[in-house]
């Protein structure tokens, strides 16, 4: 079972409430995906007067953890301030946290990230930081005092799928006690299924889901691809040989030659 | 019959004049004039298809009678030059999506594009042209329309305190209902005015971006509106510097010569919208409240209008949804 802070979730997908047609596609996808975790984004306008905001409102009836996040945020200080928010309006100690370097990839700022995970460590936030699927810069967020990662795969919303999958591995294998969580670039179910089969714990969707023709079809399929990249791990999968085996005993068969 | 609309947003005026034009005897209460409504910001793109990129199919059937709802009543208004979707280079992906979610258009070439916009010759090598829709000024169509109605006998009253003395009332108060209606909710849209003799545009321009989709919809006077953010809120504090920027880069994006324009408006509207996006009518005795028009006011409010006159006329009738 994923716990996450001490919460136990269960489902490995954790999906995100932007760019949907609809709320109520919206609420409908997280429903029939049965995820149990959603971020939602809060932009400093929006902040302004968030209480009483109808959309949050309606996160709060999902019946799942709501996972606020600071989207958008490219400073330590802002990030610091939107999460302050976002604990008071959702009564969360949770927070994505997301600081951008670059507008254009939308990487994110890791030292800055570093920085703003310390200091909102320090007044109790529980982080989950939108990191690179770089090692060191892991290392630092658990020193200051993340108990979860959220690396990308790809940049967000690109849809690439996993580009480096060796860096993923890496990561595992770094960080095995370490809930992992690919947080950005996935585009389509198998791409979900691949990174689960690496033994990463749980993946977050926004765009692929919410930007498909059917976003409710397609969180439906990502939780199912979810399901069995997670199986397939557990299972043990085989590597990848260079030489056939057959699946059936060859001793004692006859040999044919065809003419 | 004695009816009173409150509301002077596309939704109230539209069914003003449908009931008056059924002959009816109608009222319109409006407390703070036109300027107050979210339709006084809106693009005034009558775009069922483009609109229709993610929203349900019978949608475009009745965004395509507004169209011809407006052409029938204003027809000195309407512009039926079509639209034009671009994207920049780097999101021709956009393109393609855009064009697989949506029906009534074809690729345009870059020679093509230059063909329809002279001005913006060289500078788009793909672009999707949606021959069948329109767009007018949204704030000169009001204004017609209310003149339409004193003309055809209305009166337009300031207080709503006589509710007593109609046989039915029609709220199409928007976002005012927003305190009163919990299943409403508000969703900010920002738009910025800009006058410039260097740009010339036939018709309202679409650009896709995976992050900032924005509009620029071309008015009387080298008058360009720029619109809109989508921001899930309600708060109408003035326009953000983040939005102003969007809004810059997407006309500098368009053409550079947008950069020597004069900034001469920005305007914040709260649009009022239900769960799924889509606008409803609801009856309470003699009253109906018609609302959640969300982005598609000018689009979608003849069809409204046309079912309240239905229920009006004919009485006996539940609530409707879409």
């Amino acid at each position: 079972m994923l716990r996450l802070y001490g919460q136990v979730i269960s489902s490995r997908l954790l999906l995100g409430t932007a760019q949907y047609p609809s709320p109520a596609i919206l609420e409908e996808a997280v429903r029939c995906s049965a995820s149990n975790v959603i971020t939602v984004s809060l932009r400093r306008e929006t902040a302004g007067c968030a209480e009483g905001n109808r959309f949050y409102e309606l996160m709060k009836r999902f019946r799942t953890y709501v996972l606020p996040n600071t989207a958008g945020c490219s400073s330590v200080k802002e990030a610091v301030l939107t999460a302050e928010l976002a604990r008071d309006l959702f009564k969360t100690n949770w927070i994505k946290l997301e600081v951008i370097g670059n507008q254009d990839t939308l990487q994110p700022d890791v030292f800055a990230l570093v920085d703003a995970t310390k200091i909102l460590i320090e007044k109790g936030f529980e982080v989950f930081p939108y990191t690179t699927d770089d090692l060191s810069v892991a290392s630092k967020l658990i020193e200051v005092g993340c108990k979860v990662l959220m690396p990308l795969c790809a940049p967000i919303g690109s849809a690439q799928g996993p580009r480096d999958t060796g860096c993923l591995r890496a990561m595992r294998a770094s960080f095995p006690d370490i809930p992992l969580i690919v947080d950005a670039g996935v585009g389509r179910p198998s791409h979900a299924a691949m990174i689960m089969e690496l033994g990463f714990d749980a993946i977050l969707l926004n765009t692929a889901v919410a930007k498909a023709e059917d976003p409710v079809k397609m969180a439906k399929a990502f939780a199912q691809a979810i399901d069995a990249g997670r199986l397939g791990f557990q299972a043990g999968l085989l590597e990848p040989r260079d030489i056939a085996v057959s699946s059936t005993p060859v001793i004692g068969q006859a040999v044919f030659y065809e003419a | 019959m004695k009816i009173l609309v409150k509301g002077v947003g596309v939704g109230g005026l539209t069914v003003a004049y449908e009931l008056l034009s059924h002959g009816l005897d109608v009222t319109v209460a409006c407390p703070e004039g036109l300027a107050g409504s979210a339709s006084w910001c809106a693009g005034g793109m009558l775009a069922p298809y483009c609109e229709g990129e993610h929203a349900p199919k019978i949608f475009e059937k009745l965004g395509l009678y507004g169209i011809q709802w407006w052409n029938n009543v204003l027809p000195e208004d309407v512009v039926r030059h079509g639209t034009l979707v671009l994207a920049p280079r780097r999101a021709h992906f956009e393109l393609d999506r855009f064009a697989a979610r949506t029906k009534g258009h074809s690729m345009l070439s870059a020679d093509e594009i230059a063909t329809l916009e002279p001005d913006l010759a060289g500078r788009f090598q793909r672009g999707l042209f949606f021959i069948s829709e329109a767009h007018f000024d949204p704030r000169q169509a009001l204004e017609r329309l209310m003149i339409r109605l004193k003309q055809g006998g209305v009166s337009f009253i300031v207080s709503t305190e006589q509710e007593v003395l109609y046989d039915f009332v029609i709220d199409a108060t928007g976002s005012s209902r927003l305190p009163l209606d919990r299943n409403l909710r508000g969703v900010r849209g920002e738009m910025l005015l800009i006058r410039t003799k260097d740009v010339h545009l036939s018709r309202p321009v679409r650009l896709l971006h995976p992050r900032i989709p924005l509009y620029v919809v071309p008015r009387k006077e080298n008058i360009f509106m720029i619109g809109a953010t989508m921001i899930e809120s309600h708060n109408n504090r003035l326009m953000s510097v983040r939005s102003m920027m969007e809004f810059l880069n997407a006309a500098y994006a368009l053409h550079p010569a947008f950069s020597e324009a004069e900034i001469i408006e920005t305007g914040v509207g709260i649009r009022p919208a239900y769960a799924n996006n889509f606008p409803r009518i609801e009856r309470k005795q003699k009253f109906f409240f018609v609302n959640g028009f969300y982005r598609h006011g000018y689009l979608l409010a003849p069809e409204m209008a046309r079912r309240i006159a239905h229920l009006v006329l004919h009485a006996e009738s539940e609530n409707e949804e879409l």
